[in-house]
C-alpha cells in the first residue's frame, strides 16, 4: 500500500501529519510496536527536515508485509557535504537556534540509527532525496 | 458511538453493541447515551450486610458533590445509618505514595516518562491504542488500594477474621470498577465491592431531604484524617505537582490521546513523569459524579485549605502498607482491526481504504451503525457489514437531486 503526502516548507503546524498517518496505518495492521516506533521517529525527523530547510517536498510511504519503505523528496537548498551532515553533533543551526534547544546535529544520524537501509542523495540548490527502509519482521 | 476513543461501538438491531476487546471502560458512551441504556456493573448496597464489619472507602470527590449546607458530619451520619460501620477517606493512602513515586521515577531504568497508573481508563487506553508505552506504566498501586490494604491489615491485627471484613468503595467512574474486578499486572484487590457514586449520592440526598440532618452519635469519621495533598489527588495535577523533575498533568480523553501520539513521534522529550486522566478535570468530571465538575473542584480546593499537610495516620500507614506490591508489567493488548496475519490485514486495509475514498460518502453520519465511513469500510472487508448498510447511498439512488442540493455534486457518488 502506498501513501503520499505533500509537505510545505515552513509549515510547522502541519509537521508530523505524515508520521501520524503512517503510525496509525501500521498500528491498524498490527505491526510490532518497536518497529512502528523506529519508522515514526525516522519519518518525523525527516519530515521536519523538509519543513525546516526545503521549499516543499513529497513523502511516499510504501507498506508491504515485509517492510516499510519511505522516500522523501524535496526541492530546496540541498546538503553540500552529506558526510559532515551525517556526523553526530554537526549542525548548520545558529547559536541562537541551538540555545532554543533545536539544531543539536542529531537529525540525520537519528534517522540512520532507526533505519535498516538508509540512502541520501542531494544536489546543491536543487534538493535532497532520502530513502529509508525498515524491515517489519 | 462516535465518542468511543477506540471505535468499539456499533448499532446493531437497534442497540449499541460493544466490541469487548476494544473497550477500555472509560465510560464516554455512558455519559452521552440519550436513553441511559448503558449501565455500570456495580454492586448492590445490600451486599454490605454479608459482612459484620462494613467499611466504606469514600473518595474526596463524593463529599465535594454536596452543597456546603450539607456538612461532612451530616453526610457521615446518613452513611452510618445506611449500615456502614466505618468510613474512611480513600486519599489517606496518597501521602506515602509521593515518596514512593519519586523514588520509582528516580530509579526507573526504562524509557521515560513514567506514566501514572492512577487512572484505569488511561492504563487500558495504553494497552489497546499505545501498546509501546505499556512498560512505562508505573507499577505502584493507587491510593485506594493502599488505603484498602491498611484497613484490612488493621482489622487482621486486631484479631478480626478477614471473612467478617467487607471493604467497599464508592466509585466516580466505570473504569475503577473494572480495575478492581479485573486488575492489570497480576494484582488482586482486597476490595469486596464497588458502589456506584451516583446511586449513593441519590440515597444520601434523599435521606437528607426526607429526614434532614440527624444528630448521630457516630457522626464523626473514625479515620477522617486526610491531608491537603491527599484531598487533591483525584484532581488534575494532584500527583504531578508533587513529583520532582519535569512532570506534566493532562486530563480528558482527546488531550491524553493527542499527547501520547506526540510522545510516540518523539516530538516531546525530557518528561520524567506523566499524570494522565481520562475525564475532563480528572475525577471531578467522573461519569458517576453528579454535580458540575467546576463546583466539585472548587469545594475540594476549599476543603483542602482547612487540612494539614500530613494526615494523622501518616506514620502508621508507612509502617504497614506500601504502593509497591509484587506486580508484573502491564500487558499490551493491541487491537486486531483487520486480521492477525499482516498479509491478509494489508489486503483488507487496501480494500477498506478504496471503499472509504471511492465508494462511501465520507460524511460520517453514523446512520449505518458504525461511527465513521472508514469504520463501516473496515466492517465490510471483515464481513461484519455490507455496503447495503450505507443509508446515504440508498437515499442518493432514490433522490439524487435533493442529496446534491445539500452535499454538492460528486460528493456522495464519486
Amino acid at each position: 500500500m502506498d501513501l503520499t503526502f505533500q509537505i510545505q516548507g515552513g509549515d510547522f503546524t502541519s509537521a508530523g501529519t505524515a508520521s501520524s498517518e503512517v503510525r496509525r496505518t501500521l498500528k491498524e495492521l498490527g505491526v510490532d510496536a518497536s518497529v512502528i516506533k523506529r519508522v515514526v521517529v525516522a519519518l518525523y525527523e525527516a519530515e521536519v527536515n523538509i519543513v525546516a530547510h526545503a521549499y516543499k517536498g513529497e513523502i511516499m510511504a510504501q507498506i508491504s508485509p515485509e517492510q516499510v519503505f519511505l522516500r522523501l523528496t524535496d526541492q530546496g537548498p540541498g546538503i553540500p557535504d552529506i558526510e559532515k551532515a551525517m556526523t553526530p553533533g554537526y549542525s548548520t543551526a545558529s547559536q541562537e537556534v541551538r540555545e532554543m534547544g533545536f539544531g543539536a546535529g542529531m537529525g540525520l544520524p537519528n534517522i540512520c540509527r532507526n533505519a535498516d537501509v538508509f540512502n541520501i542523495h542531494s544536489v546543491p540548490d536543487k534538493g535532497t532525496t532520502v530513502e529509508i527502509t525498515i524491515q517489519i519482521n | 458511538m462516535r465518542v468511543c476513543p477506540t471505535e468499539a461501538l456499533r448499532v446493531i438491531d437497534g442497540k449499541a453493541t460493544l466490541h469487548p476487546e476494544w473497550c477500555i471502560d472509560c465510560g464516554e458512551c455512558f455519559k452521552v447515551c440519550p436513553v441511559r441504556a448503558i449501565t455500570v456493573e456495580d454492586d448492590d448496597i445490600a451486599k454490605i450486610f454479608q459482612f459484620k464489619h462494613r467499611i466504606l472507602l469514600v473518595p474526596s470527590i463524593f463529599f465535594a458533590q454536596f452543597e456546603e449546607k450539607l456538612t461532612l458530619e451530616a453526610i457521615n451520619g446518613i452513611l452510618y445509618e445506611m449500615g456502614f460501620t466505618e468510613l474512611c477517606m480513600v486519599e489517606q493512602g496518597a501521602d506515602l505514595l509521593i515518596d514512593e513515586i519519586n523514588k520509582y521515577v528516580e530509579e526507573f531504568e526504562g524509557e521515560k516518562p513514567v506514566i501514572s497508573s492512577y487512572c484505569p481508563a488511561v492504563v487500558r487506553l495504553i494497552q489497546v491504542r499505545f501498546p509501546s508505552f505499556a512498560d512505562q506504566i508505573m507499577r505502584l498501586i493507587p491510593p485506594l488500594e493502599v488505603t484498602a490494604q491498611y484497613y484490612r491489615s488493621e482489622y487482621q491485627k486486631n484479631g478480626v477474621p478477614l471473612d467478617d471484613v467487607g471493604i467497599f468503595y464508592v466509585t466516580p467512574c466505570a473504569a475503577k470498577i473494572a480495575a478492581i474486578k479485573a486488575p492489570v499486572g497480576g494484582y488482586i484487590s482486597p476490595i469486596n465491592g464497588v458502589i456506584n457514586m451516583s446511586e449513593l449520592y441519590n440515597k444520601v440526598f434523599l435521606a437528607y431531604k426526607q429526614k434532614g440532618v440527624n444528630e448521630n452519635e457516630h457522626c464523626t469519621l473514625v479515620h477522617s484524617t486526610v491531608s491537603s495533598v491527599g484531598i487533591h489527588w483525584p484532581t488534575t495535577g494532584g500527583e504531578a505537582n508533587h513529583i520532582k523533575g519535569r512532570a506534566l498533568a493532562i486530563d480528558s480523553m482527546p488531550n491524553v490521546i493527542d499527547f501520547l501520539e506526540r510522545l510516540e513521534n518523539e516530538e516531546i522529550k525530557g518528561v520524567g513523569f506523566l499524570e494522565l486522566r481520562a475525564c475532563d478535570m480528572s475525577c471531578c468530571g467522573g461519569i458517576l459524579v453528579q454535580d458540575n465538575r467546576f463546583l466539585v473542584q472548587e469545594r475540594i480546593d476549599n476543603l483542602g485549605q482547612e487540612l494539614p499537610e500530613k494526615h494523622a495516620l501518616d506514620t502508621e500507614f508507612k509502617e504497614v502498607c506500601s504502593g509497591r506490591v509484587p506486580m508484573s508489567p502491564v500487558e499490551p493488548r493491541a487491537m486486531v482491526k483487520y486480521h492477525p496475519d499482516i498479509t491478509i490485514a494489508l489486503q483488507r486495509m487496501e480494500e477498506a481504504r478504496r471503499l472509504r475514498d471511492e465508494v462511501l460518502p465520507n460524511i460520517d453520519c453514523g446512520a449505518c451503525g458504525a461511527p465513521t465511513c472508514e469504520a463501516l469500510a473496515e466492517d465490510i472487508v471483515c464481513n461484519r457489514a455490507t455496503l447495503e448498510h450505507c443509508v446515504i447511498l440508498h437515499a442518493y439512488d432514490a433522490d439524487s437531486i435533493t442529496i446534491e442540493k445539500i452535499w454538492g455534486k460528486k460528493r456522495i457518488k464519486k
